[in-house]
């Protein structure tokens, strides 16, 4: 008699297969077989999901729908901000586009070599005046005591965050595609943070605000952000 | 069926713009999202993330569903690929979070303990699975996916599909019949 195959039974257990229960019942072998997979895939159902509070739909809806597009529309005051981003986009499009042109589009010689330079440092620029920032409202949350009792309002540093999440994303993918992998670690990190900030709720309870406090240092990401600035700051003095 | 229904005539109002249309999505899908990512990253903060993460890209992607498959065989694809993404970007693998059930004392705490043992394995044994066996396991085992949504969902053949799976068994075969046997 032909056993039947692992795959056979794999199906069989999922509901799936013809003629497989027939011979089942026939063979002891492949009955056994059978009785050992259906043990280890049962076995991954105690696999358990921790359990959500009987608000999440609503918690994970003011989450989304504070990133939608018709509420920042409604956020005048920070225009400035918003348009920010929208200059480092087209920094980072400019960047991007030089890299991209066919050879015979680029100037050859010392002046596509200083072309090159110059369109990284632009990037390399633009890159400290978004860290900056970054490093303005992480440190304004980082010096704010907690409150004693009840929540405090991250409401103000959230929408400065999720305009510097978007920058930070395009940041971040140009430094990946120039290959500067150091800095595109670093905002990748930034990014990590500036994600839970913003996902946080707007009115965040004492712990969870020293929780956010504790993260944005157990990163060092200060520290690393001054470090780069540094860092940039001589290799500009040196050109 | 009802919710399916249901289903399309928010998509119908997200559509035209009314974020109360999404708003229902969001609320209805928001827990088996949760699961879903849950299971594929076996973190629970990553899983808000991808939750959210998903729920961003629906509402970008809405006006390219198309009511051939369902909207929930939609988001799951969408989930499912932020999952992967997720996986693929962490440098280094965080540790597994197993949810905390082996504090019982007295006489079921033996039974207690070998089960918590099962549930580390089988976390363990997750993590090892690729991001496609990963996805296609979690779908049909899980979700109870069909092969044919699977492959839908992964943007493969149902061939692949399948043997992603038997992969993803094989695996978790290797890796749990010692404590199951």
């Amino acid at each position: 008699m032909k056993h039947l195959t692992e795959e056979e039974l794999v199906l069989f257990y999922y509901g799936e297969g013809e003629g497989v229960t027939e011979h089942l019942q026939a063979c002891e072998a492949c009955r056994q077989e059978y009785r050992k997979l259906q043990r280890t895939l049962n076995a991954v159902d105690s696999f358990p999901v921790p359990e959500r509070t009987a608000l999440y739909e609503q918690e994970v809806w003011n989450r989304v729908s504070a990133s939608l597009p018709k509420a920042r529309a409604k956020r005048p005051v920070w225009r400035n901000v918003h348009a920010w981003g929208i200059a480092a986009a087209l920094i980072i499009g400019a960047f991007l586009l030089g890299r991209m042109l066919p050879p015979e589009r680029i100037l050859t010689g010392p002046a596509s070599v200083a072309r090159t330079d110059n369109s990284g440092r632009v990037l390399k620029a633009a890159v400290g005046d978004h860290l900056e920032r970054s490093q303005m409202v992480l440190s304004e949350l980082m010096n704010t005591g907690g409150p004693a009792t009840g929540t405090r309002d991250i409401s103000y540093e959230q929408r400065v965050v999720e305009d510097l999440v978007d920058a930070n994303r395009l940041f971040r993918v140009s430094a990946d595609t120039a290959g500067d992998r150091a800095t595109a670690a670093l905002l990748d990190d930034l990014e990590r943070v500036l994600l839970e900030i913003a996902h946080s709720p707007a009115a965040v309870s004492t712990v969870r605000f020293e929780e956010l406090k504790r993260n944005i240092e157990d990163q060092g990401l200060l520290f690393k952000v001054r470090v780069y600035q540094t860092q940039l700051r001589e290799r500009e003095r040196t050109i | 069926m009802i919710m399916e229904e249901s289903d399309g005539l928010a998509i119908a109002r997200a559509k035209a713009g009314d974020h109360d249309g999404f708003r229902s999505l969001v609320e209805r899908h928001s827990r088996s999202v949760f699961k879903l990512a849950y299971r594929m990253t076996g973190n629970e903060s990553d899983a808000e993330d991808i939750v959210q993460e998903t729920f961003m890209r629906a509402y970008k992607q809405l006006n390219r569903y198309e009511s051939r498959s369902s909207f929930s065989t939609w988001l799951y694809r969408i989930a499912a690929n932020c999952s992967v993404d997720l996986i693929r970007s962490r440098k280094v693998r965080q540790p597994v979070e197993v949810p905390e059930t082996l504090q019982a004392t007295g006489p079921d705490a033996d039974r207690m303990l070998f089960s918590g043992q099962i549930q580390e394995r089988v976390a363990e044994a997750m993590k090892e699975l690729s991001g496609q066996e990963r996805t296609a396991f979690v779908l049909r085992h899980f979700e109870g996916l069909s092969i044919e949504e699977i492959s839908g969902s992964l943007g493969v053949g149902s061939n692949a599909a399948k043997h992603a799976i038997f992969r993803a068994v094989q695996k978790l075969r290797r890796a749990l019949e010692p404590l199951t046997a």
